[in-house]
């Protein structure tokens, strides 16, 4: 044999070893890690951001200006602290969440649903400073929401996290439609609205414009507002905060379904929700296309910007008059990275947000939601008849009856799209039945939770 | 400087077996020439194994774990590859995927073939050229940007529903994404379209490439069209029917981006393909130890599928 083919066989068999070491090698050490050391040194004395300029990094998402109208107003109080700014949908923050907290720690970011973060220990326990700032003599119900314990269930355990102002969701409607079909005040009780709805569609109207296209199934908001109709809100929040046993399967639940599939045969939604998004859902309300809307006061400012004097808002009414009311609440959830470098200051920045009498203006005003913050804390002027003054006195009324629910989407990192979404979908195509519908989300819970 | 004889046979694509070289002074020289290749290959070498070798060996690692993709994994065996092979559906995906090549392949080929046969016939007018242009353009846009352009055409009020609706057909209307009969087909269309300008440059420059008097023969014989066609034409451009079929097949069984912006996934899990869950399962659900087996599965799937395909079109030539 030749030395030039030796040599060549040679290289062939080197490069062979090499690349089997490598996978010999990958395959031993199981990949992953436990975690660097966190953030959450002693605190001594009150939390500040000190004098020395300071540049905060952040992680907010895109098409909602309220965090950064925060944070331009912080830099005019607060000039030492300046902000670095990074923004990305909402979807791209959750498929990013992990790998951010992990490498590139940001002192302020977007969470999406953060049961998982926390358990893997990505974010930073923020009881010491609830403590420093008194935090804790809040209405409890605004935090529990961001508590989560060791075993990733949510309500209880350390907090993870601060809303900057907490949303609310219900029934927006056209005031001129409304008055076509002779609805001139909202609906007390379910059936009435159910009256409206039949009369809308009588009249030629679409009834509700909904989005459930793609992997956002805007169906569950309507289904979440008639399972609040229906039962307990508690029941619904064990389960989002995935309480051991819960199950989303239960007759009230069931008798929400029934009542959304019987809204779906009998034409009460836009024959081509499967394929809307929530831009399309937004320009058709906002043109007048149709009468009824599912969403949340994030769109308040939008709507009396767009269609000043020609929207109004109710709470998903209950089944009788009087009884009892629920809606979906949750904070915008904003968390500080475990391993943060400047996590005192950006502790006390979600602090100045909920206190700031300036911060709680443009929270009300460019977010349309309900500042954080203490039961009695400063609320700026709202103008009459506009729709954030509807929504947060329903803000208001949800508050005092108890009614707030975490969003049903928000039990596990991939209920909603992979599982919910689908689900919805196939109930309004027909391909799937109310009682299978719930069936089938609590069987991909159960195997979401169980990992 | 090495002979050109030299470095021929010492180029790292020389398979032949030569006699062994005469003298030591050549040994050396060849020797020499080698390594001057190594060292020419190894920069690209070293790219390709870091990028394209270690994400696949590590993705192979990944597989045999349960891992969230930040804690500590454990090991699962094959478990990943259970769920992937039994899931109905993950394997609803799959199946999805060889729908898909019906509408990414077998439609554009043929689409292609018959417009590359009218284009070749009105070779020298220039309205081939116009029609060479037209059906090349959608290779030129980018996948997202014709996923978006097909949306709104097959919305509710969108351009194909006009159209039913001005020839009065208003009961076929419907929101074509949305629906789940039409959902897959629709996510078809849109890629056969992307695909026919590609298929069609291909067969095109193919059959540039036939002699004409083959065509003068067949016609003294008395052939017609058809005949010349399926005599001539087709076996000619065989070479480059494989490689639009292999190319497409592959983005059908891979597709990801059309899907992504027009469906994602939906409605329900009916335009759900492996690429797309593949995605769900490591960013969503953040199992990347079942998305890691999907992908290899995928990759697999992909090699089983195109390989007697390559075999079975490239035929008596190779």
């Amino acid at each position: 044999m030749s030395r030039i083919r030796k040599f060549r066989r040679r290289a062939l068999v080197i490069s062979g070893v090499a690349f089997s070491a490598a996978i010999g090698l990958a395959a031993c050490a199981p990949p992953g890690s436990d975690g660097a050391e966190d953030a959450s040194a002693p605190l001594t004395g009150d939390p500040t951001c000190g004098e020395d300029p300071v540049v905060l990094s952040a992680y907010f998402e895109t098409g909602f200006p309220l965090p950064s109208a925060l944070a331009d107003q912080f830099t005019r109080q607060y000039p030492n602290v300046t902000f670095d700014i990074r923004e990305d949908q909402f979807a791209v923050i959750t498929q990013n969440a992990p790998r951010t907290l992990q490498d590139s720690p940001p002192d302020l970011m977007r969470l999406p649903q953060m049961s998982e973060l926390a358990s893997d220990g990505l974010l930073l326990d923020l009881d010491p400073y609830a403590e420093a700032f008194g935090w804790d003599t809040w209405p409890a119900s605004q935090l529990e929401q961001l508590r989560v314990d060791e075993d990733g269930s949510r309500g209880d355990g350390p907090l993870y996290a601060m809303g900057l102002g907490y949303s609310m969701t219900g029934v927006f409607f056209n005031k001129e439609l409304g008055a076509q079909i002779g609805m001139t005040e909202p609906p007390a009780t379910l059936d009435e609205f159910d009256g409206y709805l039949a009369a809308a569609r009588d009249a030629g109207i679409t009834p509700i414009a909904q989005f459930n296209g793609g992997a956002t199934g805007g169906l569950a908001f309507p289904l979440q507002a008639l399972m609040a109709s229906y039962g307990d809100t508690a029941a619904v929040n064990d389960w989002i905060y995935q309480k051991p046993g819960a199950d989303i399967d239960t007759p009230e639940n069931l008798a929400a379904a029934e009542h959304l599939a019987e809204w779906i045969d009998e034409g009460y939604f836009a024959d081509d929700v499967n394929s809307m998004d929530y831009s399309q859902m937004m320009s058709r309300f906002t043109n007048g296309e149709t009468l009824f809307m599912f969403n949340g006061d994030w769109e308040s400012g939008n709507l009396d910007a767009q269609m000043p004097g020609g929207a109004g808002f109710f709470l998903m009414p209950p089944l009788e008059a009087g009884g009892a009311i629920g809606a979906m609440s949750a904070p915008a959830t904003y968390g500080i990275a475990a391993t943060a470098e400047h996590a005192e200051c950006a502790a006390f920045f979600l602090n100045w947000a909920a206190t700031d009498e300036e911060a709680r203006t443009i929270e009300v005003e460019t977010g349309g939601s309900h500042p954080m913050g203490p039961a009695d804390g400063f609320m700026p002027e709202v103008a009459e008849g506009s729709v954030t003054a509807a929504t947060l006195a329903a803000g208001a009324a949800i508050s005092e009856a108890d009614g707030a629910m975490d969003f049903i989407a928000n039990a596990t990192g991939a209920i909603y799209a992979q599982s919910w979404t689908p689900n919805l979908q196939k109930l309004v195509a027909g391909e799937q039945t109310p009682e299978g519908l719930l069936e089938s989300v609590q069987a991909d819970y159960e195997s979401q939770v169980g990992d | 400087m090495p002979t050109p004889a030299t470095t021929a046979s010492t180029g790292p694509g020389a398979a032949r077996p030569r006699p062994p070289a005469p003298g030591g002074r050549a040994r050396r020289r060849r020797a020499g020439g080698s390594l001057l290749a190594y060292a020419l290959v190894a920069p690209a070498a070293l790219f390709y194994a870091f990028f394209v070798l270690r994400p696949i060996a590590t993705s192979v690692q990944y597989s045999f774990y349960d891992w969230n993709g930040v804690t500590t994994a454990t090991w699962a065996g094959f478990d990943n590859y259970i769920a992937v092979l039994s899931e109905p559906k993950l394997v609803g995906a799959i199946g999805n995927a060889f729908e898909l090549i019906l509408y990414f392949s077998v439609v554009p080929v043929a689409i292609a073939l018959f417009a590359a046969n009218l284009i070749r016939s009105i070779a020298a007018s220039r309205l081939a050229t116009a029609a060479r242009t037209v059906l090349f353009i959608p290779q030129v846009i980018p996948l997202v940007a014709a996923g978006i352009i097909w949306s709104w055409q097959l919305s509710s009020d969108g351009l194909a529903n006009q159209i039913l609706r001005s020839v009065g057909l208003d009961a076929l209307t419907r929101a074509w994404l949305g629906d789940f009969d039409t959902a897959l087909p629709a996510v078809g269309v849109i890629g056969a379209w992307v695909q026919v300008g590609l298929c069609l440059v291909l067969i095109l420059a193919g059959m540039t490439r036939i002699d004409a008097s083959l065509y003068e023969a067949a016609r003294i014989d008395g052939a017609g069209p058809v005949r010349e066609f399926f005599s001539i034409t087709l076996p000619g451009v065989r070479q480059e029917i494989a490689v639009c079929v292999t190319v497409t097949v592959i983005s059908a069984l891979a597709s990801f981006d059309i899907i992504y912006v027009a469906t994602q996934g939906g409605p329900g899990d009916s335009t759900l393909v492996p690429g797309l869950q593949i995605f769900y399962l490591a960013f969503f659900e953040r199992e990347i130890g079942t998305a890691s087996a999907f992908s290899i599965v995928l990759m697999a799937l992909v090699i089983v599928v195109v390989l007697p395909l390559q075999r079975l079109l490239r035929g008596r030539e190779s």
